[in-house]
């Protein structure tokens, strides 16, 4: 308990502090300078917009969430699929991964409207983007995983002569675990923002919208404290789905692995 | 065909050399014949070679030049049919993501021709190497060194193995573990009648477990010694203090020291 106590202290209460001096000074700002609001609005006003808005804004959460989240089990699910694949032979990698690169390199904001055009303006081409950009983490690190053996293990594995599919089902993929945990961690944030981003591009309308969507037209709008609130909702909704996918790998890797989180 | 046990050692190796780039060989101009049933150990300097020459008895490594036979054929067919191997490492090599019981049934899974474990043989062979009924359901990282050791040694049981092929299994436990287990691993063999070769630096642990010892001297390695054991089984601690175990101990010890200048 009193641990417990000691760590509140140290790991909320300090930047519980900042928050306040920060929001003050904001505040203070804005009354001194006397700023107009849809350069900067008060703190009030975004609490308000946070309010009021609600009910827009969690809607949005949850489509770009839907977005994001199909993005990310899609390129989990395709990132180990291609480094199965990559991980049987040295010359299949040696052709595919720079290939590979390019999806981390390219500039997602230029192919975005490529996609839309591809896929059509909708749902669809916003979980395509959060799929690009979050593919290439979860690739790499299954990659890496899948290649990267114990000795002794597949030296076990040889002496009872496991066959190529053996040593991929029992031994090579569950070894890779860890190492695809450590891709997704990354991917689950690069998810969100692919969603948000693909969403500038293709606004759905009023009745179906995501978070990048009320950015646009909030900034369009001058409506700056719910942009405001709307940027604040998407990098808590970051950082959630980045705990909860956080949350989900370290129990795997204490359950069934011998590692630290 | 007893006949034939006689005629042919069971482990046969004629001037066997392996160098893993050219002029700079590892074994070289190995020859050595084990009988079956016999319990062997080789002793040498670190990096001699030993460990590799093991791998070769394993078919995990092809020698460069002569030949090694086992049953009189070559190891990776030997090990199929005629004379089933199992291998136990310096590291106990357990899945972790598998109970110890699972991890007892992967030579089954994987090669067929093995025996599959119904719970009560799981039992008993845990019972055998000193570990409770209890520790079936656990997982590896809930175990201690030693008793991950003890179900490396359950997993090879558990194949039935006609040569069993042990890389320094007790060289990272602590002395009074090392000689516990000494005593165990000499009573299995006594009880179940395979060959063992046995690769180790420590000299008391080699005299302590095997009929004969070989010595090998520093890289290129070969045999220079090979020195008969004189005591009977089951060995027990109180051979560590017999005056004649110290002179063997010795003996050997004084080759290895040799071998080193």
């Amino acid at each position: 308990m009193n641990r417990l106590v000691t760590r509140f202290f140290d790991t909320v209460v300090p930047p519980l502090i900042l928050l306040i001096v920060a929001v003050g000074a904001w505040e203070a700002y804005i009354a001194w300078y006397n700023v107009k609001p849809y350069l900067l609005p008060t703190p009030r006003a975004v609490a308000m917009a946070l309010v009021t808005k609600a009910p827009q804004l969690t809607h949005a959460v949850l489509f770009t969430g839907a977005a994001a989240g199909l993005g990310f089990l899609a390129s989990l699910v395709v990132g180990t699929l291609v480094a199965f694949v990559f991980s049987q032979s040295r010359w299949i990698r040696a052709a595919g991964y720079p290939y590979a690169i390019f999806l981390q390199t390219v500039p997602i904001v230029a192919i975005a409207p490529l996609i839309i055009r591809w896929f059509g303006n909708g749902f669809q081409s916003v979980v395509v983007v959060a799929f690009i950009l979050s593919l290439f983490p979860i690739l790499a690190n299954a990659t890496a995983g899948l290649t990267s053996l114990n000795h002794d293990l597949a030296d076990l594995f040889r002496l009872y002569n496991a066959s190529r599919w053996q040593t991929l089902l029992k031994l090579r993929l569950p070894s890779a675990v860890p190492s695809i945990i450590t891709g997704a961690r990354t991917a689950s944030g690069l998810a969100v923002v692919g969603a948000i981003v693909g969403e500038f591009f293709a606004g759905y309308g009023t009745k179906r919208y995501g978070l990048g969507f009320l950015m646009q037209v909030t900034i369009d709008q001058l409506q700056t404290d719910y942009l405001f609130a709307t940027v604040m909702v998407s990098t808590l909704f970051g950082v959630g789905i980045f705990a909860l996918v956080n949350l989900a790998g370290g129990a795997i890797l204490q359950r069934w692995y011998d590692l630290p989180r | 065909m007893p006949v034939d046990d006689f005629a042919q050692p069971l482990i046969q190796a004629i001037d066997c050399g392996v160098a893993f780039a050219p002029g700079s060989a590892v074994l070289e101009g190995v020859d050595l014949a084990i009988a079956s049933g016999e319990f062997v150990s080789i002793v040498g300097p670190s990096g001699c070679g030993k460990s590799t020459f093991l791998r070769i008895v394993a078919g995990l490594v092809a020698p460069s030049s002569g030949e090694v036979l086992v049953s009189g054929s070559r190891p990776e067919k030997a090990r199929r049919g005629a004379a089933p191997m199992a291998f136990v490492f310096q590291d106990p090599t357990l899945l972790p993501w598998r109970t110890v019981a699972d991890n007892l049934q992967l030579p089954g899974e994987l090669q067929s021709s093995l025996p599959r474990l119904a719970p009560p043989d799981v039992l008993a062979l845990l019972e055998r190497v000193g570990l409770k009924p209890d520790d079936a359901r656990k997982r590896p990282r809930e175990l201690s060194g030693g008793m991950r050791m003890r179900v490396s040694l359950a997993r090879a049981m558990a194949t039935n193995p006609k040569l069993l092929l042990l890389d320094e299994p007790f060289a990272a436990l602590d002395d009074v573990l090392r000689q516990q287990l000494n005593e165990e691993l000499a009573r299995l063999w006594q009880a179940d009648g395979w060959t063992g070769l046995f690769v180790t630096h420590n000299v008391s642990e080699a005299v302590f477990l095997s009929q004969r010892v070989l010595v090998m001297s520093s890289r290129p390695g070969r045999f220079v010694a090979d020195v008969r054991v004189p005591f009977a089984y089951p060995r027990s601690f109180a051979l560590r203090g017999d005056p004649e175990f110290a002179r063997v101990t010795a003996e050997i010890g004084h080759v290895l020291r040799e071998v080193l200048r």
